[in-house]
């Protein structure tokens, strides 16, 4: 139902754009409109829920410490995973964030048969996640980077070593790149792991399943764009350096599928900041990784700690004096 | 109180999910998995609101007016006050990843009790309620009415999380489940949801100074009737102080080591450790406490237990505090006290006296922890150990939750024991150190009408535990934590009746050579030791543990 309800709504789009474009004279509206609209979405959601997120205070230091503390000279310290100082935190995050470090220790645990007719449980490193997690962020990053020449002229050297290296094995003609063969791959594994697995099929939302297929149709629209139904390149690079240059101009016979294509862009865009997707900018702020772990050591200060009320040592001694007294223990007041 | 089911039918665990969805399961309130709720003279006593007589079984939770308000107003608060809160209600992407890291789901199959669905049932409300999408698309967005079924679900759902933050340490945006356990918990006793094994201790330790109500009377009685026990074992009489002004150290300590069992054996390691070293230190009958039953109340209820440390301290004199074997306790001086009290400028930093060592990475809260204390002395050959007093135990180490994964302590009790024990095994690397599994019974859940959901959270440390037992023959888990030296006992003798639980310190105190001592034929426990009595300075043997035990 969840996962039906995400098709259904990728497919709109798909229809949206396609009648918008193929039946209906709405190339504006879809090459420029759309797209400014969705990026500005982009651009205000995202510094709104950063800037929302940056209002909240942190209370206190709270890092998960997955590894040795720094305390006396001879023990080891474990600088990466209980990290003392703020170089120390930048280097765990920099692992957690482009190497998905904390996800990289999962285990899957299973319970088994033991020796004495028991059950035990049994614990196994589990990488598959981790795997197509990385593979489909780093893919994806990949395809982004490429995407700029069609945004510059001349095309940045880096830009065009990124596509020369992911075309390298130039199986097809044009190129085919390897990050669509990755990120096909991954997202299709991420989905069905979704759809399979008792356990994640059971916590997900529509809005799990929605941008794994929004973003399958792109990557889907992209490779047919290039290997199936040929698009105008040239029309799409002239489209794209308007947008850019902010004076867009939209030529005639682009195709279809790149107005599907681009709206599908536009739609991920746009819905962005309002989803989980947010966790790109939230993973810098997360207090359990981004903390050092010396409280003991370093004031931490709380913007909104206030005075509570407490029981004091004189509202005790009052109530217990006479036994204080009968069992020797020294008071201030006779 | 229900009887709880047998192991061999607690271990038919069923880990396929419901067909319905999970919105659709209401909460169910079986015996054995929820705690009784607060006492109405308990909550007023501490000046909480609603407080009433009820029970979790009733149909009629007696909802204040306007409950609804209150709960929205306290989470729209809290997402202020807590970036953690905040973050975590918004980018979850339910990978899946802590779905089977946590001790409640792989002991009850129960989908709830994933780290993801737990929080979820939160995040549910905070969707529809505080944001445009779930505004919008209400359902479709994963958003839901807030209801008393929901409150209901919450109630039993985040007193069965132990805030042990296993999950955290597996997530890849580092969400911490024992944050929003913490928060759903503040936000349940706004309305007056709540548990009486959580509070009346709490009330107990702001009126007495200590969870389990003893007043400042028998807790000294209490610490003399184990100077007898120290004397009976080893012919020495310790003489501890209390409420002393002017003595240099304040120790201070779960009350569970005054007379819970086994606890007070680790209490009398303390004790006669600091006799051997004439240490300068004095027990507060008035800062009796070590844990703190607010940590699993609210950050405010906390800050007010906690206030009893730094104003004792000040009281007395003393230069600066020591803290026992605890897990919360340590979660608490470690990760809030500072902040709570902006440090204590009236304490210095703490200096071994015995040693000169100088505890830097505690120099603005000036407390530290008895095992970073002792393992300081014997590095630094301060102590005489003979380890073979440990010889019929075979020792496994349990990690405490808080102290693993609160504040990164793992070498520190590690290098003891290896020095008073000749015996040590590991549990398996996916069940310790930061992997360590709770007890079952952590954050004020220990409570015995909650035994059957203890026994199975519990069960992932007991598979360990039984594995390392038939492998190694091991018969002694330690641990370092009061609370998991009373649930742990319960939970051994359910699953793996062969184990005992004992204490670091207990270790130290067995191992001890003191002056002056017996011929020490039993160990703290009073049961007897194989070894030969000896005068002479132990053997080397040992390792590096015999090689260590230098002069005294």
């Amino acid at each position: 139902m969840k996962v039906l309800s995400a098709l259904v709504a990728v497919a709109v789009l798909v229809l949206i754009a396609a009648i918008g474009t193929g039946l209906a004279p709405l190339q504006y509206v879809f090459g420029v409109v759309v797209p400014y609209a969705a990026f500005a979405v982009f651009v205000a959601g995202f510094v709104y829920r950063v800037a929302k997120w940056a209002k909240s205070a942190v209370p206190y230091r709270i890092p998960t410490t997955c590894g040795q503390q720094k305390s006396l000279d001879w023990v080891k310290h474990s600088k990466l995973e209980a990290p003392h100082t703020t170089g120390q935190v930048v280097v765990r995050m920099l692992l957690e964030v482009f190497l998905f470090r904390s996800l990289f220790r999962n285990t899957r645990t299973n319970l088994e048969d033991d020796d004495d007719g028991g059950k035990k449980l049994v614990y196994t490193s589990s990488k598959w996640l981790w795997l197509g997690g990385i593979t489909f962020h780093l893919a994806f990053f990949t395809i982004v980077l490429r995407h700029l020449r069609f945004f510059t002229e001349p095309v940045p050297f880096l830009v065009q070593s990124v596509e020369g290296v992911d075309g390298f094995f130039q199986m097809t003609l044009p190129a085919l790149y390897q990050t669509d063969l990755v990120i096909v791959g991954a997202l299709t594994y991420l989905f069905l792991r979704r759809l399979f697995d008792p356990k994640v099929r059971y916590i997900s939302l529509a809005n799990d399943y929605f941008p794994l297929l929004l973003i399958l149709s792109i990557a889907a629209t992209g490779i047919l764009m290039r290997h199936v139904w040929r698009v105008d390149v040239v029309g799409i690079k002239e489209l794209a350096m308007g947008l850019a240059s902010f004076s867009p101009t939209v030529p005639d016979g682009i195709g279809t599928l790149f107005y599907i294509h681009l709206f599908l862009v536009s739609t991920l865009v746009a819905y962005f900041p309002f989803s989980k997707l947010m966790h790109l900018a939230g993973v810098f702020m997360s207090p359990t990784r981004n903390l050092p772990n010396n409280s003991r050591e370093v004031h931490h200060v709380n913007p909104w700690n206030y005075d509570v009320k407490v029981h004091t040592y004189a509202e005790y001694e009052d109530e217990f004096r006479e036994v204080m007294k009968a069992a020797e223990l020294p008071v201030e007041k006779e | 109180m229900a009887a709880t089911p047998k192991p061999e039918e607690l271990q038919q665990i069923d880990y396929t999910p419901p067909e319905k969805e999970w919105m659709e399961v209401p909460p169910s309130f079986k015996p054995g998995t929820w705690c009784y709720a607060g006492k109405p003279q308990i909550l007023e006593y501490l000046g909480l609101p609603n407080p009433r007589k009820w029970s979790p079984a009733d149909e009629d939770w007696k909802f204040p007016d306007n409950w609804k308000n209150t709960i929205l107003e306290g989470i729209r608060e809290r997402l202020l006050k807590f970036r953690s809160f905040h973050l975590f209600m918004d980018i979850c992407v339910r990978c899946g990843a802590c779905a089977d890291k946590c001790h409640f789901y792989l002991g009850s199959g129960d989908p709830k009790n994933m780290p993801v669905l737990r929080a979820e049932l939160l995040r549910s409300i905070y969707r529809r309620e505080f944001t445009l999408t779930g505004k919008i698309f209400k359902k479709m967005a994963g958003g839901r009415e807030l209801t008393e079924e929901v409150i209901k679900e919450w109630f039993s759902y985040f007193y069965q999380c132990t805030e042990c933050r296993r999950c955290s340490v597996f997530c890849p945006y580092g969400i911490d489940t024992a944050e929003i356990t913490m928060m759903g918990r503040e936000l349940l006793h706004l309305i007056g949801m709540n548990t009486n094994w959580i509070l009346e201790p709490a009330a107990n330790c702001y009126r007495m100074g200590n969870h389990l109500g003893i007043q400042p009377h028998a807790f000294k009685d209490s610490l003399l009737g184990l100077v007898e026990d120290i004397e009976m074992e080893t012919g020495i009489k310790v003489d501890p102080s209390f409420n002393r002004k002017g003595a240099e150290i304040l120790f201070i300590t779960p009350s569970a080591d005054v007379f819970a069992m086994p606890a007070i054996f680790t209490m009398m390691g303390y004790m006669m450790l600091f006799h051997h070293l004439d240490l300068d230190v004095t027990f507060s009958t008035y800062a009796s406490e070590g844990g703190n039953f607010g940590l699993f109340t609210s950050h405010e209820m906390q800050k007010r237990l906690n206030y009893k440390m730094y104003a004792e301290a000040k009281r007395l004199g003393v230069k600066w505090i020591l803290g026992g074997e605890c897990g919360h306790m340590w979660r608490v001086i470690h990760q809030y006290m500072g902040t709570h009290w902006d440090g204590c400028d009236e304490l210095e930093v703490p200096v071994s006296p015995v040693t000169g060592t100088r505890f830097e990475h505690a120099k603005f809260t000036k407390m530290i922890h008895i095992c970073e204390f002792t393992a300081d002395l014997i590095k630094n050959n301060k102590l005489k150990l003979n380890p073979k007093r440990n010889d019929p135990y075979r020792v496994t180490f349990h990690d405490s939750c808080n102290p693993a994964r609160g504040m990164g302590f793992f070498e520190e009790p590690r290098y003891v024991i290896e020095n008073v024990a000749n015996n040590f095994f590991e549990m398996p690397e996916n069940t310790i150190r930061e992997q360590t599994f709770c007890c079952g019974a952590g954050t004020g859940l220990n409570t015995d009408e909650f035994m059957e959901m203890r026994m199975r959270g519990g069960y992932p440390r007991a598979s360990a535990l039984k594995y390392v037992a038939g492998k190694h023959d091991v018969n002694l888990m330690a641990t370092i934590c009061a609370i998991d030296k009373a649930t742990l006992d319960a939970l051994v003798k359910y699953w793996i009746p062969e184990v005992e639980i004992g204490g670091v310190h207990e270790l130290v105190g067995n191992a001890l050579e003191m002056e002056g001592q017996n011929d020490r034929e039993t160990n703290l426990r009073g049961e007897p030791l194989p070894v030969e009595p000896s005068e002479s300075p132990p053997a080397a043997e040992g390792g590096e543990a015999g090689a260590e035990g230098g002069e005294a």
